[in-house]
């Protein structure tokens, strides 16, 4: 038996269980939110990722209700939630800082919430250890926050923010204060996490690789506006926009004059003393029309021969090589002075490396390797 | 080595010089009786006749006079009481300031923090003696009072025991507030929010998270009240009537109109000791906070 695919983004039929509708956030002359409108469906973990100061924690700050919209209206479930105040939503919030109480043990930290609710002791005590067992913390559940690590402390900010089942989790940059390697495993436990529960997810981050991670979504922001929203592999694949390719891991950005010569397919004046780009693009150019070439290093092969039948073809001088254990990305000089990227995997090991610096090499890519792009 | 040990020798030596030979000296004169002479007691301690002709002199009899006359032991609860109540209201009206303080924008936090310690610029004794021309039957309080129309009779204010909480809590408020503002300018902004997010309304959120947050502030801010209020003379002698009875006005009438340095002294010891718990205490609250900030 074949799962369904999870994609209500593409279902017409589903309603979103946030619906931001032309939502702006004004604070005083500063534009935080842009007019945005988008929809966030159930069970989805979205991740909102951007630089800082692109409005992406305001974004979640109104979804708390720490933060009112100026114009526009969030719906949660097909209700406005302008009126609703914070303790009175069906969201909660994981703090960047964790913010745990320092005065409260662990368990009174996650019974915290459910004490407000009114929920009765034995209930509490059973909720409270369902969420202990759930991010390993049985053991640490009498102490106090400074008494715990930091990885605990962001498995007991979690735990406190599931504890009252909401229908929304915010995360702000959950995993931001943990080192790399703790954040990597960490990112898998959230995503377990997430599927057991079914609760809906929503994550601010800064870090492209993260969102690229957990995400079922990420909607990449700038200046208050949603840049694109699509599934991590469509953004890395297919970006809309110079901007989102560039935010998104490593990338060529080739500045060119499109001639179309055939169906979806164009020629690409670039530099000159340079011959044409053979590009495939589904998007439409007019003749004349500048455009840019994305096109990923580890999509670019590095050869020591000229290649033959490639798509295109390019000769140049390697500049740097950046060594990064697993791959290497060599930085390739062309005549005409612009450089380009090329990754490839180290399968030998690095005293049988074929390239070393100043030497001569071929670069090639398919038609298809790269993505046309108007702006 | 010895550099170190000079060091750390610089504050015992200090504290033996204006703490340790004084109370010694106070003590002995605890011990001794009173005489018409200069200075008023005996004995003197005298080479000749050698320390223990001189130790066989002293006794206990002041303290045990303590307990027999009750003017002293209900000058000690009656102070006791005006401590207490005097913190409290100080903690009532100090609490908001600080927490007023606390919220207000980064660039008024200085000039709100100057204006809380700027009456320590003027003489104590000179406030003291403005809150009687405030205070007075003909003051300034009763001549507004008056002219709003809200009374039609002056209020006694001065020497009653009204005025003395008024002198205390005004003179005690920048002790009160300075490490209760402390506490909350620390706290976190988002454990507020957390707390709000978690289901608490704005009230229930300060009961559960600022409150207890800014608990070491108030028990530290508590005790730098307490402790000198206990002892305060200046302020119920001025401030106060007749019936206010506080020991550090007993203490004073002792020394300068019965001229009874003996017992005067043994007030003074009695004082010291039950000033001691709550300056440990003290001393155990700020040992707490520090571990808790490492």
């Amino acid at each position: 038996m074949t799962s369904p695919v999870f994609e209500p983004w593409n279902d017409p039929e589903a309603k979103p269980l946030i619906q931001f509708q032309n939502v702006t956030k004004r604070f005083g002359d500063f534009t935080a939110i842009d007019d945005l409108t988008i929809g966030i469906y159930e069970k989805e973990f979205f991740a909102l990722l951007g630089p800082s100061g692109c409005g992406k924690t305001t974004m979640m700050r109104m979804l708390a209700g720490f933060e009112t919209p100026t114009e526009g209206s969030i719906y949660l479930a097909g209700q406005d939630m302008a009126p609703v105040p914070p303790n009175k939503r069906a969201t909660n919030m994981m703090f960047q800082s964790y913010a745990l109480f320092p005065h409260l043990s662990i368990w009174e930290n996650i019974a915290f919430g459910l004490k407000r609710e009114g929920m009765a002791k034995p209930e509490i005590s059973d909720r409270v250890n369902e969420m202990l067992r759930l991010t390993r913390l049985e053991k640490f559940a009498s102490r106090k926050p400074h008494q715990i690590s930091g990885g605990q402390r962001q498995r007991v900010a979690l735990a406190r923010s599931l504890a009252k089942k909401p229908k929304l989790l915010l995360l702000d940059e959950p995993l931001g204060a943990l080192d790399k390697k703790l954040r990597q495993d960490t990112q898998f436990e959230l995503m377990d996490i997430q599927e057991k529960t079914g609760t809906t997810f929503v994550i601010v981050t800064h870090d492209q690789e993260e969102a690229m991670t957990v995400a079922s979504r990420v909607a990449v922001m700038d200046n208050g506006r949603i840049i694109q929203v699509a599934t991590p592999d469509r953004i890395y694949e297919t970006p809309n926009s110079v901007y989102v390719a560039d935010f998104i891991g490593e990338v060529n950005i080739i500045d060119g004059i499109a001639t179309p010569n055939g169906e979806e397919s164009y020629s690409v004046a670039w530099k000159d003393g340079q011959a044409p780009l053979n590009v495939k693009s589904p998007s439409t150019f007019s003749d004349g029309q500048s455009c840019h070439l994305a096109i990923r290093p580890e999509k670019v092969t590095i050869n020591a021969e000229k290649p033959t039948g490639a798509d295109n073809v390019v000769e140049g001088k390697i500049l740097d090589i950046a060594y990064l254990g697993n791959l290497s990305t060599y930085h390739v000089e062309l005549p005409s002075g612009a450089v380009i990227k090329a990754q490839s995997a180290n399968t030998r090991r690095i005293s049988r490396r074929a390239f070393t610096w100043e030497d001569t090499v071929w670069l090639s890519w398919t038609a298809t390797a790269g993505v046309l792009l108007a702006e | 080595m010895m550099r170190r040990f000079t060091l750390i020798a610089i504050p015992y030596l200090w504290l033996l010089a204006l703490f340790l030979v004084p109370f010694v000296i106070v003590f002995k004169i605890s011990l001794s009786d009173v005489a018409l002479a200069r200075p008023p007691y005996t004995p003197h301690f005298d080479w000749a006749a050698g320390i223990w002709a001189f130790l066989s002199e002293l006794d206990f009899e002041n303290f045990v006079w303590l307990t027999q006359d009750d003017l002293y032991w209900k000058a000690y609860l009656s102070s006791l009481k005006i401590a207490v109540i005097s913190t409290l209201l100080t903690l009532l009206v100090g609490y908001p300031m600080a927490y007023a303080m606390a919220r207000a924008p980064q660039e008024w936090r200085a000039t709100l923090m100057m204006l809380v310690i700027l009456p320590f610029w003027t003489s104590f004794l000179i406030r003291v003696y403005a809150w009687m021309g405030i205070l007075s039957n003909e003051g300034f309080l009763n001549q507004f009072l008056l002219w709003t129309g809200i009374i039609s009779e002056p209020l006694t204010i001065l020497n009653t025991n009204t005025a003395v909480y008024i002198g205390i809590v005004y003179t005690y408020l920048p002790f009160m507030i300075l490490p209760i503002y402390a506490a909350l300018e620390r706290l976190d902004e988002s454990l507020i929010e957390a707390a709000e997010d978690l289901g608490c309304s704005r009230l229930s959120a300060f009961w559960l998270v600022t409150i207890p947050l800014s608990k070491t502030g108030i028990i530290a801010g508590c005790f730098l009240v307490f402790i000198p209020v206990l002892g305060e003379f200046v302020i119920p002698s001025l401030l106060g009537g007749s019936d206010t009875l506080m020991i550090g006005k007993v203490l004073w009438e002792e020394f300068f109109s019965n001229r009874d340095w003996p017992v005067a002294s043994a007030v003074a010891v009695v004082l010291l000791l039950l000033l001691i718990i709550p300056i440990v205490l003290f001393q155990r609250n700020q040992q707490k906070q520090q571990e808790a900030e490492q």
